[in-house]
C-alpha cells in the first residue's frame, strides 16, 4: 500500500515535471489511431436522466470499451454529462452479481438465512408457490411487483401483462410513482392526455425561462446547457427561478426567489390574480378552449388512515372537479394580492411582481419547467395544475416556446412507466382499470376472457368479478407507498422489485419500508445488477442483465421514443428483465391464479402456463428470431430471442402498437412507428403519423389529430378543452416546530444517478463526490455549534443519520432549510422522511419534513 | 594490550552481569524510550509525543525544541514562536545541568548504530588509524552555523543531518535514509574508531559546547583502585577524556572527568572491576581534599 | 636547532598541516552541502507546501524539519521529504492529485509550526496561497468540448470566486452553451481539491506553485477600464459632445452601437408592453 502509494507520487511527480518543462510524455498520447480499429459503434440512449441523450458505444472483442456522445442526436449534438462521459463504466463494477441468490439454512429457504447461490429453476420454483399462495390467501392485492421508469418500453410492458392479465392483480406500480405521479395526474385532470404539448425545442424559442422546483443545472444538464446558450445569444432573454434553496440554476438567473416550502401554491395563485387584476389574460383563447372548474380542498396528506393529520382532513382524498365560471375562479385567486403572497412566500415583492409580469406580457414566450419541486409535493396535482391554470389564462401554451412543460428524472419515465401503463391503475397506452370499457379492449388486444384484467374496483359490467379465493375480487388499486405498508401490514405477501433500489428510494424507511421487507410472513424478491441496499433487504436475488446488455428501448421528456441494440452480453448467469419476467410466467399454470368460471370462457387454455397464454398468444411470438443486423452490416445478440425462439422484443413493441397506433383504440394521440423503424432512427417524437413526428401537440398545422381551421384543441377532453382547475394553499403535513425545527429538503446531485447504484461504482465519480453531506445555511450551523466539514446528526420524529455539514456547497441554503442528497447508500436520508403523498396523485413527498440538527 | 576476548569478563566477575551493564542497559532503554513515545501516536493513535527530536509537543502542553537547529533557522532570519523558545530554554536548561552530550549518549539514535560498529569493531580486531582530527566537529559545526548565512536554502546542514534524519526516518517515514545510517556504521566500523560521534558530528560537537559547565560529570574518585587493565579505554567514545582524572593524580589534577568531550555514557563505570568510576557533581569534591576523600573513601569500602 | 626545538617546528608544522587538511576537507564538505541544497529545494512542480508557507527560500530557512504539522493534519495529506526525494529532507508538502488540502477553518498545521516556517499571521484559510490551480490542458478538459463536468468548480470550496464558469456558445453545435472553468489568482488558495476531483485520468487542472503559475503584465500597463471602474469615472476630462453629418434616421451613438439607421417602426407614445400602458393609470392624468 505504502510502496504503490509512493510510486504513485513519484510517477506523478515526473510527469508534472516534465508538464511543467513543455514535454509531452508518451502517457498522454497513449490513445493513438489504431487503439480504434475494431470498435463496433452503435446508438443507444443515454443509461440516466430523462434528457435522453443519445450515445455511441465501441464494443471490441464483447466489452464496450469505448463510447462517445452521438453528434447527430437532435437533443445533445455529441454532448454528455459527467455521468454519461462514464457510461461505459457501470457495466464493469467489480460486484457485478452473476448468480442467483435466496437466503438458506441448511439448504433450505429461511427468511433470515446467508444468501447462497442458486439455480434460476430453484430461484423461479420458490418464488412461484410463494406468489401462487400468496394470491390466493391474499386477494389481487397479495402480491406485488415495483417496477421502474428505467425499464425499457418492452419489459414494462410484459410486467404489466404478467400481473393484470396473468395474475389478475392491479399490483403494479413502478417508482415513477414517487417521481411523474403529479405530472400525470394534472395532465389527465387538464387536458384528459398524458405528457407535455412541447418538447425540446422551446428551448431555443422562448423569450422567457422559469424553473420551478427543478434543478436543471444539475439534474438534466445538457438541457440546461440548451436553455444557457439561449439566454446567452438572445437579446431580451430572462430566467426566473424558484427553489426553497439556491442550487446552480441561480447563477444564470435574472429573477432568482427563494420561497418558504409549500407556498408556491400562492406564488401561482398570485400570478393568476394579477394576470385578472390586470386584464392580461387571453379572453379568446378562454372562451375557446378552457373551463373553469374547482378541485376538493383540505384532502389531507396520504398519510396511514390512523394519522390524526389524516382524521383531520374534511375531503381525504377527494378530487372530483366541479365547474365553475370565470368570475367565481378570479374570486378563488383574489386573496392571492402581491402583499400577502410575499408575505407567506417571504419573496420580495419586486421579485414576485417581475415574475408575474412576463407570464402576463403577452409578447413574451414564456417556457416553465419543473421537475421534482412540484411532482414530489402533497399538493403536486394541485401545483402543477396551477402552472397550467396561468399558462392557459394567457393562451400561453402549445405552441413553440409557450410552453409548461413537466420534465422526467427517469431515462424511460414516460416512455415505459407512463405510456405503457405500469402504474396500478394504468393500462397501455393511457387506458385505465377504472373504465370497464378500456378493460374490455385490453382482453380482446390480449386474446383473453373478458373479465380478466381486475377492474378498479372489482366489478365488470356492474357484477363482482370472481377471485380465485372464492371470493369477490374487491378493490384492487394498490399504490407504492401503499404497497410498503401493506407488507408491513401482512396484507401483501410477495414482492418484486426491478430495476430500481426502493429500499433506500421510499421515504420512512425506518417506520414502513424495512418492517415490511423483513416482515417474516413475506418474500421479497430483487432484481439487479449489483448488491445495493434493496437487494440486501430481500430474500431472492436475481442478477439482472444492465441497460445495452439487451436491446431496449426508452421514452424521455419530450415524448421521444429511442432503441438500442444489445451490445454486449450480461456477465454470468445474469438475464434482462423481459426475460426474468417471461421466464418465471412458465412457472405458473392457469390453474393457478384464475378461477374456473374464467377458463371455462377459454378452455383452449386449460391447463397452460401464464408464459404460453401471455407471450406466446399468436402475437407476441409473431417474429421469428433473426440475427440482428445493423445497415452497415455489423451483427448483434439478441438472448432473449435466441432462449425463447422468437425476436421477444419485436412481437412485445408490435403487440404493444395495437393499443396506440391501430383503428378503433379507444384514446388516440399516442401512435408511434413500427419496430424496425426505431431501430433506424435517433428516436421519433409521438404522435407519428404517416411517418411524421409531432413537435407541438394540440396546435393545428403541428398536431395532425387537431383539423384545419380549429386553431387549438385538447382533444384529451370530449369537449376539446382543457381545464383550469383553481386549489387554494395549505399548508404541509409536518412543518418544523420548536423541537423539529428545520426544514428538510432531499435530492440528487450532477455527478450520481439516483440511488448511486452504478455511479457509486464509477471510482471518478465517487471521488468527485464521495458521500451525501447536509447542506445548510452558516447561520443556523452557527448556531448549532458546527462548523463547515463538522459530523453532525440530523434527526426527524423518523430516525436518524450522521453527516458532514456542508456551508460551503452548491446549494446556498436559506435559514431554516437543510438539503441532504439520497444517492449515498452509507447514509440513508429516507430514514428521515415522511412517507406523505399528494392525496390525488400518491406520489410521496421527499422535500418537507421537519428535522433537527447537532453534532455528533 | 587489553584482550578484547575477555574484555568486560572481570567487572562481571566482581560485580556480577548486571552491575557490569547496567548504564548501557539504562542507555538503551533512555534511547528506545524516547523512540517509544513518539511512536505510540503513529503506531496506536496513543499520542504522547508529537513530531520529533527537531521539534516536539508532549501531550499537547510541553514544548521541546532542539537548540542547534532553531539556532540554525535563526541564523538564516527566523524569528521562532514562543513555543519554540520555552522549548529551546527547556532543553538547554536540561543539558547544560546533565552535559550536553549526554544527548549523544542517551538520546540520539545514531549513538546505537556506532556503540554496533565500535562493538564489532573490538571483537573483528579491525586497527585502523583515524587521520581525521577530532577538532573536525568543531569546524563542521562553523560550517552548518555559516551556510545558512550565506547560502540560499536555509538550514542546509539539515538535508544531510543523519541524526535527525535517522529519529524522523524512524518515526516518519525511513525513505533512503538508511543509507546514510549504513554509512556511518561502515565508516565507523572500518575507518575510524568512534568516526561519527567523535570527530565528524557538529551536532555532539554543538552539545559538547552547551555542556562545557555542567553540573553532571563522571569522577573517578576511586583512583587508587586502578589495576591498569585498560579497559575502560577500549569502551570509551572519547577516550582522551579519561587520563588526567584517572592519572593525573600526580600532577594534582581533580579526579573529575571535566572535559565536555565526555558524554556521560557511564560505559568506564560499568566495565571497572574496582569501582574506579561514578557519577558525581562537577564541584562535589574540592581539589585539595580529593587524596583524603579518596583515602577515606577507600577506607570505608575496605 | 635545538632538538626540542626541532621537534617544536616539526609539531607546528604537523598541526598547522592537520588544520589546514582539516579545513580543506570541510570546506570540501561545505561546498558540496551548498550545491546539493540549490539542488534539493528545486521541488517538483506537484509538491505544494502546506497552507501559509513562507516563500520557498525562507521556508527552508525557517522549517526545522520536526514534522508537527504532519502531525496535526486531521486529513493525512502531509509528508516529510525524504532523502532522494527532490525536496528537502524532511520538510512538508502535499499532492494535490492524491491528498488535497481540506482548508480547516483553523489551519491546525499552522499552529502546530513552532518555527513561523508556516506563518503564524495567516488566520483565515481563504487568504493562504498555497500555489494556483490552472487549467493546464484545455483540449483534454472536458468542460472546454462543452460536457457538463464542472467538477472542479462544483468541489472549489470557495466557488464562483476562486473558480468561476463562464459560460459561452458552443458555436459547433450550434445550440448548447460551454461552461468554462477559470481560476482567479486573488481567490485560489491553491487547495487543490479541484486537481483531486478532476475526473480525467491526468487531470486538466492542476496546482502550480505560484512563480510557476503566474503571468505577469508588464509592470508599465493598465487595463483601461478598470482604471476607470477603479476610479469611477474617466482618467482624463471626457468628451465634449460630438457632432455628425449625417442623412435623416440615422443617428450616431458615440458610446454605444455607434451607427443606428432608424427602422421602419415608427415611434408611438406607447410602451411595447401593454401593462405598462394598463399599470400606469389614466394617461391624461
Amino acid at each position: 500500500m505504502k510502496l504503490t502509494r509512493r510510486d504513485f507520487i513519484k510517477s506523478n511527480a515526473v510527469a508534472a515535471a516534465a508538464t511543467v518543462a513543455g514535454v509531452t510524455l508518451p502517457v498522454t498520447n497513449a490513445v493513438s489511431a489504431d487503439a480504434d480499429d475494431g470498435i463496433r459503434w452503435d446508438k443507444a440512449a443515454c443509461r440516466y436522466c430523462g434528457t435522453g441523450c443519445s450515445v455511441l458505444m465501441g464494443v471490441k472483442d464483447g466489452k464496450v470499451v469505448a463510447s462517445q456522445g452521438d453528434p447527430d442526436a437532435p437533443v445533445n449534438k455529441g454532448l454528455n454529462c459527467i455521468k454519461g462521459y462514464f457510461l461505459p463504466k457501470i457495466l464493469y463494477g467489480e460486484d457485478r452479481l452473476t448468480k442467483p441468490l435466496l437466503r438458506k439454512t441448511n439448504g433450505k429457504y429461511d427468511k433470515n438465512g446467508k444468501f447462497e447461490a442458486v439455480s434460476w429453476d430453484e430461484a423461479f420454483k420458490t418464488m412461484a408457490e410463494k406468489w401462487v399462495a400468496a394470491r390466493k390467501a391474499k386477494g389481487p392485492k397479495g402480491i406485488g411487483m415495483f417496477g421502474s421508469g428505467q425499464w425499457t418500453v418492452w419489459e414494462g410492458y410484459a410486467a404489466s401483462k404478467l400481473l393484470k392479465a396473468g395474475f389478475r392483480s392491479n399490483s403494479l406500480e413502478p417508482n415513477a410513482r414517487h417521481c411523474m405521479a403529479s405530472a400525470v395526474g394534472a395532465f389527465m385532470r387538464g387536458f384528459g392526455i398524458d405528457e407535455p404539448m412541447g418538447c425540446y425545442d422551446d428551448l431555443e424559442h422562448a423569450d422567457v425561462f422559469v424553473l420551478w422546483g427543478a434543478n436543471m443545472a444539475e439534474m438534466h444538464p445538457i438541457l440546461w446547457s440548451r436553455l444557457t446558450d439561449t439566454r446567452l445569444t438572445k437579446p431580451g432573454c430572462e430566467v426566473h427561478v424558484l427553489s426553497t434553496y439556491e442550487h446552480r440554476c441561480y447563477e444564470l438567473a435574472d429573477n432568482g426567489m427563494v420561497f418558504e416550502p409549500q407556498t408556491d401554491l400562492a406564488i401561482l395563485n398570485y400570478i393568476a390574480n394579477y394576470i385578472i387584476q390586470n386584464k392580461a389574460y387571453n379572453k379568446e383563447f378562454i372562451d375557446k378552449h378552457v373551463n373553469f372548474t374547482k378541485t376538493p380542498t383540505d384532502i389531507g396528506y396520504g398519510l396511514r388512515a390512523s394519522d390524526p393529520r389524516e382524521k383531520a382532513a374534511k375531503n381525504r382524498n377527494k378530487g372530483k372537479l366541479s365547474k365553475i365560471s370565470f368570475e367565481e375562479y378570479a374570486k378563488s385567486v383574489e386573496p392571492y394580492t402581491l402583499e400577502h403572497t410575499s408575505k407567506l412566500s417571504k419573496v420580495p415583492k419586486d421579485k414576485l411582481l417581475k415574475l408575474a409580469k412576463v407570464y402576463a406580457d403577452p409578447n413574451k414566450k414564456v417556457s416553465s419547467y419543473w421537475t421534482m419541486g412540484f411532482n414530489q409535493h402533497t399538493r403536486g396535482v394541485w401545483v402543477n395544475g396551477l402552472c397550467y391554470n396561468v399558462h392557459l389564462l394567457m393562451g400561453k401554451i402549445a405552441e413553440p416556446g409557450n410552453s409548461p412543460f413537466s420534465l422526467t428524472g427517469q431515462p424511460s419515465a414516460c416512455g415505459t412507466a407512463r405510456e405503457v401503463g405500469t402504474f396500478t391503475h394504468r393500462l397501455p397506452a393511457d387506458l385505465v382499470t377504472k373504465k370497464d370499457a378500456h378493460c374490455k379492449f385490453a382482453e380482446k388486444t390480449w386474446k383473453l376472457p373478458a373479465g380478466t384484467i381486475p377492474r378498479a374496483n372489482g366489478k365488470s359490467d356492474d357484477a363482482d368479478q370472481s377471485d380465485i379465493s372464492g371470493k369477490p375480487m374487491g378493490k384492487t388499486l394498490i399504490h407504492a407507498v401503499a404497497m410498503h405498508r401493506a407488507l408491513k401490514d401482512s396484507k401483501m405477501n410477495t414482492f418484486w422489485v426491478m430495476c430500481n433500489n426502493n429500499m433506500q428510494a421510499a421515504a420512512n424507511m425506518n417506520d414502513e419500508s424495512l418492517p415490511g421487507w423483513r416482515n417474516p410472513d413475506n418474500f421479497i424478491t430483487v432484481s439487479d445488477p449489483y448488491p445495493t441496499v434493496s437487494a440486501q433487504a430481500a430474500d431472492l436475488i436475481l442478477p439482472t442483465a444492465m441497460w445495452i446488455e439487451k436491446e431496449g428501448a426508452y421514452g424521455n421528456a419530450e415524448r421521444r421514443t429511442q432503441f438500442w441494440r444489445e451490445q454486449v452480453a450480461a456477465p454470468g448467469e445474469s438475464k434482462s428483465d423481459v426475460w426474468q419476467i417471461m421466464e418465471f410466467a412458465k412457472y405458473v399454470k392457469v390453474e393457478d391464479v384464475w378461477p374456473a368460471d374464467l377458463i371455462a370462457k377459454k378452455p383452449e387454455y386449460a391447463g397452460k402456463t401464464l408464459y404460453e397464454v401471455l407471450y406466446t398468444n399468436g402475437q407476441v411470438d409473431k417474429f421469428p428470431a433473426e440475427q440482428v443486423t445493423d445497415s452497415r452490416g455489423n451483427k448483434y445478440d439478441n438472448h432473449e430471442s435466441a432462449d425463447f425462439g422468437f425476436y421477444v422484443q419485436k412481437g412485445l413493441f408490435e403487440e404493444y402498437r395495437l393499443f396506440n397506433s391501430v383503428k378503433g383504440i379507444p384514446k388516440k394521440g399516442h401512435e408511434m412507428a413500427d419496430f424496425d423503424t426505431y431501430h433506424k432512427v435517433r428516436g421519433l417524437r409521438w404522435p407519428v403519423i404517416d411517418g411524421k413526428e409531432t413537435l407541438w401537440r394540440f396546435h393545428e398545422g403541428y398536431d395532425p389529430h387537431v383539423a384545419k381551421g380549429e386553431g387549438v384543441k385538447f382533444y384529451g377532453k370530449p369537449d376539446g378543452r382543457a381545464n383550469i382547475i383553481t386549489a387554494p394553499y395549505e399548508p404541509a403535513a409536518e412543518p418544523p416546530d420548536k423541537e423539529f425545527d428545520l426544514w428538510l429538503c432531499t435530492g440528487r446531485v450532477l455527478e450520481h444517478w439516483h440511488s448511486g447504484s452504478m455511479t457509486r461504482r464509477v471510482p471518478e465519480l465517487y471521488r468527485a463526490v464521495p458521500d451525501a453531506v447536509i447542506h445548510m445555511n452558516p447561520k443556523d450551523a452557527k448556531k448549532r455549534k458546527l462548523r463547515n466539514g463538522a459530523l453532525a446528526k440530523i434527526s426527524s420524529r423518523r430516525g436518524e443519520i450522521v453527516c458532514k455539514v456542508d456551508t460551503k456547497g452548491r446549494n446556498k441554503c436559506p435559514e431554516g432549510l437543510v438539503f441532504v442528497p439520497w444517492f449515498d447508500a452509507g447514509r440513508l436520508v429516507n430514514k428521515l422522511t415522511l412517507d406523505q403523498t399528494d392525496p390525488l396523485s400518491k406520489e410521496t413527498d421527499y422535500k418537507k419534513c421537519a428535522v433537527k440538527i447537532s453534532r455528533a | 594490550m587489553v584482550d578484547m576476548t575477555t574484555l568486560g569478563d572481570d567487572a562481571i566477575a566482581a560485580k556480577g552481569w548486571y552491575k557490569s551493564h547496567r548504564f548501557l542497559i539504562l542507555r538503551r532503554l533512555s534511547q528506545l524510550g524516547i523512540l517509544a513515545l513518539f511512536l505510540t501516536g503513529p503506531w496506536f493513535g496513543l499520542w504522547i509525543v508529537k513530531g520529533n527530536l527537531a521539534s516536539s509537543l508532549t501531550l499537547d502542553v510541553l514544548p521541546l525544541t532542539d537548540p542547534y537547529v532553531l539556532l540554525q533557522a535563526m541564523l538564516s532570519g527566523v524569528v521562532p514562536e514562543t513555543a519554540a523558545i520555552i522549548g529551546v530554554v527547556i532543553v538547554l536548561l536540561f543539558y547544560i545541568l546533565v552535559g550536553g552530550r549526554v544527548y549523544c549518549s542517551w538520546v540520539c539514535p545514531v549513538n546505537m548504530v556506532t556503540d554496533l560498529a565500535a562493538w564489532l569493531r573490538r571483537k573483528l580486531g579491525i586497527r585502523t588509524a583515524s587521520q581525521i582530527s577530532r577538532t573536525t566537529r568543531y569546524w563542521m559545526l562553523t560550517l552548518t552555523l555559516i551556510l545558512p548565512l550565506v547560502v540560499t536554502g536555509g538550514i542546509v546542514w539539515e538535508l544531510v543531518n543523519p541524526v535527525s534524519m535517522m529519529f524522523r526516518g524512524i518515526v516518519f517515514s525511513m525513505g533512503a535514509a538508511w543509507i546514510m545510517i549504513a554509512g556511518i556504521f561502515l565508516f565507523d566500523l572500518l575507518v575510524a574508531k568512534d568516526g561519527w560521534c567523535g570527530h565528524i558530528c557538529p551536532v555532539g560537537a554543538f552539545y559538547n559546547l552547551v555542556g562545557i559547565k555542567s553540573l553532571l560529570k563522571v569522577n573517578a574518585l576511586q583512583r587508587q583502585a586502578c589495576n591498569d587493565c585498560m579497559e575502560c579505554y577500549v569502551v570509551c567514545p572519547e577516550p582522551q577524556v579519561i587520563k588526567p582524572a584517572l592519572k593525573g593524580e600526580k600532577k594534582g589534577l581533580s579526579p573529575v572527568i571535566l572535559s565536555s568531550d565526555c558524554t556521560n555514557c557511564g560505559r568506564c563505570i560499568d566495565i571497572c572491576a574496582k569501582d574506579v568510576f561514578s557519577y558525581g557533581g562537577r564541584h562535589a569534591i574540592k581539589i585539595d581534599e580529593y587524596k583524603r576523600e579518596g583515602e577515606i573513601n577507600r577506607g570505608v569500602r575496605v | 636547532m635545538s632538538e626540542s626545538e626541532k621537534r617544536n617546528e616539526l609539531n607546528r608544522r604537523q598541526f598547522l598541516g592537520n588544520m589546514l587538511k582539516t579545513a580543506c576537507g570541510v570546506g570540501l564538505v561545505g561546498l558540496g552541502l551548498g550545491a546539493y541544497s540549490k539542488r534539493a529545494s528545486s521541488m517538483p512542480a506537484n509538491y505544494i507546501r502546506p497552507p501559509g508557507a513562507l516563500p520557498e527560500e525562507d521556508f527552508l530557512g525557517a522549517c526545522i524539519r520536526c514534522g508537527l504539522c504532519v502531525r496535526d493534519c486531521p486529513y493525512d495529506i502531509l509528508f516529510l521529504g525524504e532523502v532522494g526525494d527532490e525536496v528537502a529532507t524532511g520538510t512538508p508538502y502535499f499532492i494535490a492529485r492524491t491528498g488535497p488540502c481540506e482548508m480547516c477553518e483553523d489551519i491546525p498545521c499552522v499552529v502546530a509550526c513552532p518555527t513561523n516556517a508556516l506563518d503564524h499571521e495567516l488566520k483565515d484559510i481563504e487568504e493562504s496561497r498555497m500555489g494556483l490551480a490552472v487549467v493546464i490542458d484545455q483540449e483534454s478538459c472536458i468542460a472546454f468540448h462543452g460536457l457538463r463536468c464542472e467538477v472542479c468548480f462544483n468541489v472549489c470550496p470557495i466557488r464562483g470566486r476562486a473558480i468561476s464558469l463562464d459560460m459561452q456558445h458552443n458555436t459547433r453545435s450550434g445550440k448548447h452553451a460551454l461552461f468554462i472553468p477559470v481560476v482567479h489568482s486573488d481567490a485560489c488558495t491553491g487547495c487543490g481539491l479541484c486537481e483531486r476531483a478532476c475526473i480525467l485520468e491526468e487531470a486538466a487542472i492542476k496546482i502550480f506553485p505560484m512563480h510557476l503559475a503566474k503571468g505577469e503584465l508588464g509592470k508599465h500597463y493598465r487595463l483601461g477600464w478598470k482604471e476607470k471602474d477603479k476610479a469611477g469615472e474617466s482618467l482624463v476630462t471626457p468628451d465634449t459632445e460630438h457632432r455628425y453629418n449625417l442623412p435623416e434616421g440615422v443617428r450616431y451613438d458615440l458610446q454605444g452601437e455607434g451607427l443606428i439607421i432608424e427602422g421602419e417602426a415608427e415611434e408611438t407614445p406607447f410602451s411595447s408592453n401593454p401593462l405598462d400602458t394598463l399599470n400606469s393609470g389614466f394617461m391624461d392624468k
